[in-house]
């Protein structure tokens, strides 16, 4: 949003067909390549056979998604409220904040893959458990270091300005804290839902339950079926491009200031 | 008039200590003022002389170490309490999410007042600022001057007695900062409050007050009180040979000897 500004927009028709025109063009570089040529690996599916696919099989491929979703979902939901206590616990008192540092450093470098197969076994085959926790400790750690960071961006002048005002603390966390900090929880929550879909799907590659929309591309890529791999490949950008629009949307509605 | 309405702010043997590695500061020490009700007063000094630091006690903002301090008969912590007194700071410190209307509203929110009684207020001290036809703006949107008028009328909004102003204008341009002090004279002059006034230009110090207070630093304490008995406000005073006069005493002071090149700017 920031580079719409610095950087000057063209008219309002370049913005939209530019992007069009390289979807398109690389459409048609994918059809060349595989259709006309017919020089592409087997694996790579001609993009009508792809639609073809979805077409034919919107069906499970719905009912996938809605698993996978309600997986990120339930984990971004969780991750949040989770960091958003303990960013406030942390701003709050100094100890507290020393205390969760190293944990949250750790928890930031800790590939979340590589726990997956773990709590897959952890909670056995049938639960969609192991895969939320991993959705949730990866929307955790953006939501935790911009709410925290939030909280900490009142100016002096402002807190002078409280306390010259006579307000009480509770005043004060509603009228500057809380404010201060909700763009950077939004931001955190745009990173995060993009994070939670991620690591939502790739969780299902390591196990658990068969159904979700990463268990289906392992399964039909390994068998072949590249076209309805490929499917179910654009069901998870889908996911994740729905949750990426809701959550950038509330952003820009949350933090507009000036309507231009 | 009983004693503690007549007088805006009592100080007596104020002191002010920071404490530091390096040993302790002192930012003040013995500072005997007194600012009587409807004066306006200026402090003037260079950096460091704790003009600023004074400021901030009387807002009951930091404490001070020794000494006494009253706001109206009480003290610092109760009349901050209380409201007593408007302030208002270098930077305007407008809170960027709200508009004009919600900045200048602010304190009354905080204080409970209805929606209802903060409208008619607000319309009232927009009007005061002359920013009616931009309550609906947001701070971005403005100019530094509109911003400083914005605190201004935020800082008068709870109708005090005592106004309290860190170099308020210090950051605008000269055009902008002649006019707003003009437009603050009036405003003092209208609402009858006292004003205590931090600033670092001479001319302002003399042109808005009835008393200039020059200070000096290392240990910051006050070295002169100067009064200016110019009378009415207006653009001819800056013209004019007393103030010029005035301007040359209060530099004399500030420099503890006679300047004597007193006209140079």
């Amino acid at each position: 949003m920031t580079l719409d500004r610095t950087l000057r927009p063209g008219p309002a028709w370049v913005r939209v067909v530019a992007p069009i025109v390289v979807g398109v063009l690389i459409l048609a570089l994918w059809m060349l390549v595989v259709d006309v040529l017919r020089i592409a690996p087997r694996a790579l599916p001609s993009p009508v056979a792809v639609v073809n696919e979805i077409v034919l099989h919107a069906d499970i491929i719905g009912e996938d998604m809605a698993i996978t979703a309600t997986n990120a979902l339930i984990g971004l939901a969780v991750g949040t409220i989770v960091a958003i206590v303990l960013a406030g616990l942390a701003a709050a008192s100094r100890p507290i904040d020393g205390m969760l540092a190293p944990l949250v450093a750790a928890i930031a470098v800790i590939p979340i893959v590589a726990i997956t197969p773990i709590l897959n076994t952890m909670y056995g085959a049938s639960s969609q458990f192991g895969r939320q926790s991993v959705a949730a400790i990866a929307a955790f750690v953006p939501i935790f270091v911009n709410v925290l960071r939030g909280l900490r961006q009142t100016d002096p002048v402002h807190r002078d300005l409280m306390r010259a005002s006579a307000a009480t603390g509770l005043q004060t966390f509603r009228a500057l804290t809380l404010p201060a900090a909700l763009p950077y929880l939004l931001t955190g929550l745009r990173i995060a839902s993009s994070v939670a879909v991620i690591a939502a799907l790739v969780a299902e590659y390591f196990g658990g339950p068969a159904d979700g929309i990463g268990t289906a591309i392992a399964t039909y890529a390994k068998s072949g079926r590249a076209a309805l791999a490929f499917a179910y490949v654009a069901g998870g950008i889908a996911i994740g491009l729905a949750l990426f629009l809701v959550t950038s949307l509330i952003e820009r509605l949350v933090t507009r200031r000036t309507p231009v | 008039m009983s004693d503690d309405a007549r007088i805006a702010v009592r100080a007596a043997g104020v002191g002010k200590i920071f404490p530091a590695k390096a040993g302790d500061v002192v930012a003040l020490t013995e500072v005997d003022l007194t600012v009587s009700a409807g004066e306006f007063v200026s402090l003037i000094g260079p950096s460091g002389c704790g003009k600023s630091t004074l400021l901030r006690l009387i807002a009951d903002l930091d404490a001070a170490t020794s000494g006494e301090l009253e706001v109206f008969g009480k003290s610092a912590h109760q009349a901050r309490i209380d409201q007593d007194y408007g302030i208002a700071f270098q930077q305007a410190g407008l809170l960027p999410w709200r508009t004009v209307a919600g900045n200048i509203e602010l304190p009354l929110e905080l204080h409970g007042m209805s929606r209802a009684a903060r409208a008619a207020r607000v319309a009232e001290l927009a009007e005061l600022v002359g920013l009616t036809d931009f309550v609906d703006r947001h701070p971005d949107q403005l100019s530094g001057g509109m911003q400083q008028r914005v605190a201004i009328a935020r800082a008068l909004a709870e109708q005090p007695r005592l106004l309290l102003m860190d170099e308020p204008f210090g950051a605008l341009d000269e055009m902008t900062r002649e006019y707003l002090q003009s437009e603050l004279a009036r405003i003092a002059a209208d609402t009858g409050a006292a004003v205590v006034f931090v600033t670092h230009s001479i001319p302002e110090a003399v042109f808005l007050s009835d008393r200039v207070v020059v200070m000096s630093p290392r240990p910051g304490r006050i070295t002169a009180i100067l009064p200016t008995d110019l009378g009415e406000r207006d653009e001819a005073l800056r013209e004019s040979p007393a103030y010029f006069e005035r301007v040359t005493a209060v530099r004399e002071a500030l420099h503890g000897a006679p300047v004597e090149r007193a006209n140079e700017r």
